[in-house]
């Protein structure tokens, strides 16, 4: 067992070096596939090395969707009802939402830019928002979740297909590293359940780039260390993502729209069949063990699950956020984008180091002006688990900062915790006289519209727009937005949760959260002040009664 | 009448008020500490300690409680009012030119009229407040669906954390009255060995010779 983690550990070190792009410097021109990821805990009855329908050369993903297929003949049906697939949610609110519907801080929009945003897409050449995948017979990629030799990937253009020999040169994955050419035969052969590298590839790349859209989902966790997340790290519990979100039929627990609070089942063993992928799953409403030995950690232990009620367990044991040296955007200013420099042409300012050195882009001619952060503390605010988008059709009032997505549940509502959130600061284009968001075209080479190819906002909207089937004025301006996205990952050993005195103090993390009673965050009130003002007045008291008892005893001796 | 060294503090008395000191300091800095007063403790073990102390305290004070009624100490502590203006004389005037203090210590009565009084309000007022306040705040997440509990907590903590002002205060002039009159040593020094020198009418003096020897030191053998 020792030495099998051992291995485990030499392999997630030499993934973590593959996916940080070290390898890349030095590997020449032709970009090599990233090594093997690390085992995970699982256990089948089937090597699908030795199947005769995956002993072959394929051609393409979906061929080699087609040999799965021929075995798993459910499958295809179970995707095409997931969200993974569909990107599209109708969310309890009754909104209708998913990466189709909404507009982000980050790109915007899908719509108008298919192949570069659909590069993640669990399914293979979906160009066409508005056009649901099954409709377009999208086929189902397999491979992006299931495959094990870690060679497996997409192109970062090309609607959700895998780079093949022969690449061309130039080519990108959706992890941003230069591409190379999958063996789709070998990753056909690998296939297995998914490792944290399946669905990290996309979810950590959101937005662009490594952990620019969460903050708490980056490539850290491949292979983090238990300081980054006690669960997922190979030196501890090596979690996948799936022990936490289990599955049903191709559907996952857990989600950004619908947040589970809690359990409405009993707390139970990891990988025991459920439903929702909270803590309280495994830890319960009473997380903190009572069953101890010593009267004081019986105390804490009761005190801090007195704060069950009112906390998220994330809030205290996420204590910050983009940990372990990959930053995350804090702030994305489009109106900034489209300057060029002295000699026409489009640029990039690298003004942000990371703590391992590395350059970020601070402006971009492409993007406008970014802020970062790392260990960031998070906002904290009520949540109830339910969030609604401000869509593309909902009037916006532009003098003030917009939010993309609210927050609902509040204080006293007997549902709502405290949350961590990353609240991501925006500025983004808007119509000036419908008073509502815009949808832009960004991507598009070869196109007249596409912004980050011809730098014209007018065009770049008006194109979006269309695309979305919105209706325009024809007139933009920028507005001012905040973006949240719950903070859940990243979960860091019970030693370095937050302590009681972060919050439990004058201007504390919570200073700027109504509707709470903090003991000790108010020393200096009407109470503090009244006691202090009769303290000190017996002090003084005293201290006169004395002096007059030591001159009155001189006096008479006088 | 005569002078006599008794012993007027019994071994549980003495320990019981030792303890509560050593209890109600913990207290104190641990409450203070927790509101964001003194930086002596960190919060979560001031909390912890605080609520150790607390529950000590209590159970200490359950013990107490039924030894000062199966042993009728308790009528040490009703207040009177005879004696109290003269009392109050002397610390307000008398003390500055070197009088005596009016009171003269019985055997039934340990306290003059104004520490009588004082611990009178202390033990029927301030620290009923305290425990009171203090069990509510302690056990909030029990009450904290009833109706306006988010204000109940606010009136709670505050009413609590005034109360600890108050019982800061009482330990300063506590303190300081110690040194008044014969000194500090003096008026410690029973408290450790439990001997004092009181006066003892003829009675009470036959009644402890004989029943009693144990309390009392022979004639002429200083208070140690």
């Amino acid at each position: 067992m020792k030495r099998f983690a051992g291995i485990a550990r030499a392999v997630g070190l030499a993934l973590a070096l593959a996916t940080t792009g070290a390898w890349a410097e030095s590997a020449g021109d032709t970009p090599r596939p990233p090594a093997a990821p690390p085992p995970i805990p699982v256990s089948s009855t089937a090597d699908h090395a030795e199947f005769e329908a995956l002993k072959r050369a394929f051609a393409s993903g979906p061929e080699v969707t087609e040999a799965c297929l021929s075995c798993h003949n459910e499958a295809d049906d179970q995707l095409a009802h997931s969200l993974h697939f569909k990107w599209d949610y109708e969310s309890t609110s009754g909104q209708t939402l998913g990466k189709s519907n909404v507009i982000n801080a980050f790109c915007g929009n899908v719509a108008s830019n298919e192949p570069r945003c659909t590069s993640c897409h669990a399914g293979y050449g979906w160009d066409d928002m508005s056009t649901a995948p099954a409709e377009m017979e999208v086929q189902p990629d397999c491979l992006v979740c299931h495959d094990r030799s870690g060679q497996y990937t997409k192109t970062a253009t090309g609607a959700g297909h895998p780079p093949l020999d022969p690449v061309k040169p130039g080519t990108k994955t959706i992890t941003g590293a230069p591409a190379w050419a999958v063996d789709l035969s070998k990753a056909a052969q690998s296939v297995g359940m998914p490792g944290r590298d399946n669905c990290g590839n996309c979810h950590f790349y959101g937005g662009g780039g490594d952990n620019v859209k969460h903050g708490d989902l980056s490539s850290v966790l491949y292979a983090p260390s238990e300081e980054v997340d006690v669960h997922m790290s190979p030196e501890g519990e090596n979690f996948t993502c799936s022990t936490c979100h289990v599955e049903e039929d191709h559907n996952w627990a857990g989600s950004r729209y619908d947040v589970d609070m809690s359990i409405p089942e009993e707390a139970q063993e990891p990988g025991a069949h459920r439903v929702t992928a909270t803590c309280e799953s495994c830890h319960s409403e009473q997380p903190h063990p009572l069953e101890v030995a010593s009267g004081p950690v019986f105390i804490r232990n009761l005190k801090l699950n007195d704060h069950t009620d009112k906390l998220a367990c994330q809030s205290c044991h996420i204590p910050e956020f983009a940990r372990g040296g990959v930053p995350t955007k804090t702030l994305w200013d489009w109106s900034t984008a489209g300057q060029m420099n002295a000699e026409g042409k489009p640029y990039s300012e690298d003004n942000w180091t990371s703590s391992t050195g590395k350059a970020m882009h601070t402006y971009m001619s492409t993007k406008g002006n970014f802020e970062y952060g790392e260990d960031v503390v998070p906002h904290y605010a009520w949540f109830n688990g339910s969030i609604t988008y401000t869509l593309g059709d909902e009037t916006i009032d532009p003098t003030r900062t917009v939010e993309i997505n609210r927050l609902g549940g509040e204080a006293g509502d007997g549902v709502s915790r405290i949350w961590p959130f990353k609240r991501m600061e925006g500025r983004q284009g808007y119509d000036v006289n419908l008073n509502r968001l815009t949808y832009s075209n960004v991507w598009g080479p070869g196109t007249d519209t596409a912004f980050w190819t011809n730098f014209d906002w007018g065009n770049s909207i008006e194109a979006g727009m269309a695309a979305a089937g919105a209706e325009y004025s024809g007139e933009f301006d920028f507005v001012d937005t905040y973006m949240y996205w719950p903070i859940t990952h990243m979960v860091a050993p019970a030693e370095d949760a937050v302590e009681c005195a972060e919050c439990h103090a004058e201007d504390g993390r919570m200073a700027d959260l109504a509707g709470i009673y903090l003991p000790g965050s108010d020393p200096n009130g009407l109470t503090g002040i009244i006691g202090k003002a009769i303290l000190t007045l017996v002090l003084l008291g005293v201290i006169g009664h004395g002096l007059l008892r030591v001159l009155g005893r001189k006096s008479k001796e006088g | 009448m005569s002078k006599r060294i008794v012993k007027v503090y019994p071994i549980f008395e003495r320990l019981w008020h030792w303890m509560q000191m050593a209890l109600i300091v913990i207290l104190l800095l641990t409450g203070f500490s927790l509101n964001g007063q003194l930086g002596l403790v960190p919060f979560g073990p001031a909390v912890v300690f605080h609520t150790l102390a607390a529950g000590l305290l209590l159970m200490l004070w359950i013990f107490a409680t039924f030894w000062l009624f199966t042993t009728g100490t308790w009528k040490q502590f009703i207040p009177r009012i005879e004696g109290m203006i003269e009392t109050a004389r002397f610390y307000a005037l008398g003390v500055f030119r070197g009088e005596k203090h009016p009171y003269r210590k019985l055997y039934l009565r340990k306290h003059n009229p104004l520490q009588a009084a004082t611990y009178f309000g202390l033990k029927w007022v301030i620290f009923p407040v305290i425990w009171v306040s203090g069990l509510f705040y302690l056990t909030y997440t029990l009450w904290e669906g009833g109706e306006s509990a988010g204000v109940w907590i606010v009136v709670v903590a505050n009413i609590h954390v005034l109360a600890g002002y108050v019982v800061a205060c009482f330990v300063v002039v506590h303190v300081y009255l110690l040194t008044v009159g014969q000194g500090f040593r003096h008026h410690v020094r029973p408290m450790l060995t439990g001997y004092e020198e009181v006066d003892l009418t003829t009675e009470q003096e036959a009644y402890l010779e004989a029943n009693e020897p144990d309390r009392l030191k022979p004639r002429g053998v200083p208070a140690q």
